[in-house]
């Protein structure tokens, strides 16, 4: 019955198919080294959905964000594990994606055919950067607002438009429930949405080029 | 699959990744739900005798307005409830209290004077002076506190949560 049910799906869907092209390809003999982009994926899921349990209860607001998150860590069963998994997963997550790009720098991966792999690995970097920046304001503690409050200044050093920055950032001249909202949905929505495309697109091309294999005396 | 005795190596990878991932699951998945559902686990009831003022300021006959507000901390916010009430002195004596809350599904009902009976807007539904279904979808009759008089002054019994 249940492999009945699993052929008509697989004679629709594909599914051994994109089993055995995505899983079961065939792979040079690699080392640990090769397992950092996998764990770079599987954190942004967590990140994900940790996040999502997070925004239960977390409110982008001056009057509430603070103690919307003392609600989490001592008002809501299992709040500190839920948060403290984000947190942590969060510094894991950029140290996890950076040393991925080392390993491809390294053995060399971002050469032909790779280099648009290489890019939008880049990207990828400097998002899950966004997400770290932007997620540190949320706790609206001393911390995060002074952390922001510099971070943003830094862009105003730039010649000309770099005041213009500064106050894009903040939506406004100084840090405000404005600048709280618009980190809230850069980090919930914009760069998520950004990451999950990119993601898509990354593996796609490891998918269809396969990896490279480690590189010997010849290479 | 081939009939050897030993376990491919394959195959153990995929029983190990599979037994891994599912323990992991379980230990984030199993607080996750207990995280949802915290806030309906956690709801306290909570009573209290609230005071409607004297009681002669109470026309007999006449169902007659009352409201008062309960503060209630709800996870990071104090709010402010205001609730309603309709008293009714049959006679000297005899008083009823009528939550202004629908039977229905809890919108709040208003007296009206020219037509003699309690009305909610959200789905019309009518009740006659002492509460008792005219028409509508509403399952009861209007509910009432259990109230006490003590020096002249009308209490309610309040039951919350
Ligand atoms: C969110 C961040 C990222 C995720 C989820 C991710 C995911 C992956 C995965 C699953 C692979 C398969 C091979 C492996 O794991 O080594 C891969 C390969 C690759 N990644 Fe990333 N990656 C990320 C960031 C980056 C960054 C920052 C760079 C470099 C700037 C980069 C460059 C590459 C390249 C060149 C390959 C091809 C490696 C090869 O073919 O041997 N990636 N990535
Ligand atoms: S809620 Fe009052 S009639 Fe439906």
């Amino acid at each position: 019955m249940a492999n009945k049910a699993f052929a008509w799906l697989d004679e629709r869907l594909g599914l051994t198919t994109i089993y055995n092209v995505v899983l079961d390809r065939k792979v040079p003999k690699v080392n640990w080294w090769f397992t950092l982009g996998s764990a770079s994926a599987i954190l942004f899921l967590l990140q994900g959905v940790t996040g999502m349990f997070l925004a239960v209860y977390y409110v982008p607001s001056p009057q509430s964000a603070y103690d919307s998150i003392q609600f989490i860590m001592n008002g809501v069963a299992f709040g500190w594990l839920i948060r403290g998994i984000h947190h942590w997963g969060a510094s894991l997550m950029v140290i996890v994606v950076f040393l991925h790009m080392l390993r491809t720098f390294y053995y060399g991966a971002y050469k032909y055919p790779r280099e648009f792999t290489w890019l939008t690995g880049v990207v990828l970097l400097l998002c899950t950067l966004g997400m770290g920046f932007t997620g540190y304001l949320l706790p609206w503690n001393q911390r995060a607002y002074w952390a922001t409050t510099v971070g943003t200044e830094l862009p105003g050093t730039v010649p000309l438009i770099g005041p213009f920055i500064t106050n894009v950032l903040r939506g406004g001249a100084e840090l405000s429930a404005v600048t709280l909202t618009r980190f809230f949905a850069v980090h919930i929505w914009f760069l998520p949405a950004v990451i999950g495309a990119l993601i898509g697109v990354h593996i796609y091309m490891v998918v269809k080029l396969g990896i490279s294999s480690v590189p010997d005396r010849e290479d | 699959m081939t009939k050897s005795p030993h376990l491919s190596r394959n195959n153990f990878v995929k029983g190990v990744v599979g037994i891994l991932g599912t323990l992991m699951g379980v230990i984030v998945g199993l607080p996750a739900i207990g995280y949802l559902l915290s806030p309906a686990l956690k709801i306290q009831t909570s009573e209290s005798w609230i005071p409607l003022g004297p009681l002669d300021n109470y026309p007999v006959g006449e169902p007659t307005p009352f409201s008062f507000t309960r503060t209630k901390i709800n996870g990071w916010e104090k709010a402010t409830n205001s609730y309603g009430v309709y008293v009714l002195r049959k006679t000297e004596t005899d008083t009823t209290v009528f939550s202004n809350i629908c039977t229905h599904l809890s919108c709040r009902v208003s007296w009206h004077d020219d037509i003699v009976q309690y009305v909610c807007p959200c789905h019309d539904g009518h009740w006659n002076k002492d509460g008792a279904i005219v028409s509508g979808p509403q399952p009861r009759p209007l509910d009432t506190f259990e109230n006490k008089v003590e020096d002249g002054n009308l209490f309610i019994h309040f039951v919350e949560g």
